[in-house]
């Protein structure tokens, strides 16, 4: 990075941040400052559903993750357009017609006191313990490829979320959150054009993904019935289906998102528009870095993506293992480069025969290199155990800075901060908002102005921004970034999801029937993550179903409810 | 109507599905 893409970065994320301060000033009340002046449109809305999902994760590992195994991770987002047009039909027109502040509200409506602690409570916990892995994911990767230091890139994004959010909330987060993507989709396009342009002469985009296809990267939508497979065309729609319908319909910072529309027709169509645009969204990130895949196979990538800490062991070590891998590896991938240019000329020249036997060519050689980067991974790990990212982690960042002009480079790394800070302030902004709402006004002061729930809201936000820049600074967090955020939710996701749906559909099942099936459905799938080893998708199914299957066992063995509560149902 | 937006919203959905596998048969 040089001045330019310094100045780009911090003018970016400065400008942004102090627009959206000044831009809501004042804000004394409480329903202005937990759901905007309620004059937000669907655009808006759309686009803030849209960052708060997509955090840094999902832009500077999601490629890396097509360049390792393809296309498949899109099968994850195949439930969402379903989920989202339940929630506008069930969920939204009942939040809105109660006029709550938190979904956790709407369960003290329908039960009883100790449902809605619970709800708020599984949704506090669950994004308290995540709370960190928003800003850590990228700091990680960035600080390692910059050489920046970790904590201070950990303390300076983590506290400029949490001026913004704390001084102008639900606006201020909606507001930063639409420019912020418009400057992540800008990079990202840019990033594609110039790959596009970087594809040696002769490989045109069809031949671009023949290729992929011949390396297994292409394989977009799996049939297979096996539940040992993460991604299926299966598990997607129905285990993704509950995980949308969980993340979208109750955890509170995506519904604090859409609750902030200026009436019921701007949250729907902020809602389908999400329905519309996820998945392609999701597949052009993954194809972005199965195209980054086929030009690495024609430009020499390092062994190692993540090079600092492969040079780092390199000085180190005293037995020359990792250069002598590095020189074999320079030579299997030349030779392996012969065989593609081989590959590519016979499927020009239309000589199936001759295409055939360099593709089975290129698949030997190529397995050639991928056992050189394994001995090296192999090599580094036993170095230094717990090495904090996957290398795919810093594949993306790596073809950024070895490829993209200066300029380019300050706007990715600029979106990379955006998508980080975007997601945060959600999550911030809905963990101070619960913890007002159902907690404090609840239990601790009922009938204080709404100016003090607008401090104590700012306070209790500030406080989840130090704990999420605590657990970031000292938490050994999870290895595998992408999946990590995921299984933590799908622990809690199914339940969750199930106490709404007893909610909605299941007028006769009481509080505290639901209340203790919830926990007796939590310890079962608690028991069966450690037991079983299917998919994490699945147990947002498990969760959901076991919650509402226990609760009609109780209900009946407890006797009839007196009825549902009227205006709640 | 809302009806139609989300008959239009499932459409949609069904045409990425079938892309992305004929995608993954074009390029095998």
């Amino acid at each position: 990075m040089n001045a330019l893409d310094y100045s780009i970065l911090v003018g970016t994320m400065l400008g942004i941040a102090a627009y959206a301060v000044w831009s809501t000033r004042g804000r004394h009340d409480l329903n202005r400052y937990l759901k905007g002046a309620g004059g937000t449109g669907w655009l808006t809305i759309g686009l803030s559903v849209m960052a708060t999902q997509a955090s840094a994760i999902t832009f500077l590992s999601t490629p890396g993750q097509g360049y390792e195994s393809g296309l498949g991770f899109v099968q994850n987002y195949f439930g969402a357009p379903l989920a989202l047009v339940i929630i506008a039909v069930v969920f939204l027109p009942i939040y809105r017609r109660l006029k709550v502040y938190t979904a956790y509200e709407y369960l003290g409506h329908r039960f009883d006191p100790k449902t809605r602690l619970l709800g708020a409570g599984l949704f506090l916990l669950q994004r308290g313990l995540g709370a960190g892995i928003t800003i850590y994911a990228p700091a990680i990767v960035l600080s390692t490829v910059m050489g920046w230091r970790l904590d201070a890139t950990i303390v300076c994004s983590g506290l400029l979320v949490v001026v913004y959010t704390v001084a102008g909330g639900c606006d201020a987060v909606s507001l930063t959150q639409k420019y912020q993507i418009g400057v992540i989709f800008a990079g990202m396009v840019a990033a594609f054009l110039v790959l596009l342009a970087r594809l040696p002469a002769g490989l045109g985009f069809s031949d671009a993904l023949a290729l992929a296809g011949g390396f297994h990267k292409m394989e977009a939508v799996d049939f297979s019935l096996s539940f040992d497979r993460r991604y299926t065309i299966w598990s997607g729609m129905l285990g993704g289906m509950f995980l949308a319908l969980s993340y979208f319909g109750t955890d509170q910072s995506q519904v604090q998102r859409y609750l902030s529309g200026a009436s019921i027709r701007e949250s729907r169509l902020g809602l389908m528009f999400n329905a519309v645009f996820k998945i392609p969204m999701q597949f052009f990130i993954l194809l972005l870095g199965v195209l980054i895949f086929v030009f690495y196979q024609f430009e020499r990538p390092p062994v190692y993506f993540n090079r600092a800490a492969w040079n780092a062991q390199a000085a180190r070590a005293t037995d020359g293992r990792l250069r002598s891998l590095d020189a074999q590896f320079t030579e299997a991938h030349a030779a392996e480069k012969a065989t593609l240019l081989a590959w590519l000329a016979a499927r020009h020249a239309g000589d199936r025969a001759g295409e055939a036997e360099a593709r089975a060519g290129a698949l030997s050689a190529h397995a050639r290199v991928d056992a050189i980067r394994a001995g090296t991974r192999a090599a580094l790990d036993s170095a230094s155990p717990g090495t904090k990212a996957n290398d795919s982690d810093y594949v993306f960042i790596t073809f950024i800075l070895d490829q993209l002009p200066h300029g380019l480079i300050g706007l990715l790394v600029t979106a990379f901060f955006g998508a980080a800070l975007s997601s945060k302030a959600g999550e911030l902004n809905a963990l101070g908002s619960t913890t007002t709402v159902d907690v404090y006004r609840h239990l601790v002061r009922r009938d204080a102005s709404d100016a003090h729930y607008v401090v104590a809201t700012k306070c209790f936000t500030a406080f989840w921004g130090l704990v999420a820049i605590g657990f970031a600074l000292f938490a050994n967090l999870a290895e595998n970034l992408i999946q990590a955020v995921n299984i933590l939710g799908s622990i809690f996701y199914g339940v969750v999801l199930g106490l709404f749906l007893v909610a909605f559909f299941l007028k006769r099942i009481g509080g505290t029937a639901v209340f203790w099936s919830a926990l007796a459905a939590q310890a079962l799938v608690f028991v069966l993550y450690f037991n079983l080893g299917i998919s994490y998708l699945w147990y947002n199914v498990i969760g959901c179903a076991a919650c509402m299957a226990f609760s009609v066992a109780l209900q009946a063995a407890i006797g009839t409810r007196a009825g549902p509560t009227p205006s709640a149902a | 109507s809302w009806r139609g937006v989300y008959a239009l919203v499932m459409a949609v959905f069904a045409g990425w599905v079938a892309l992305l596998a004929a995608l993954s048969r074009m390029f095998p």
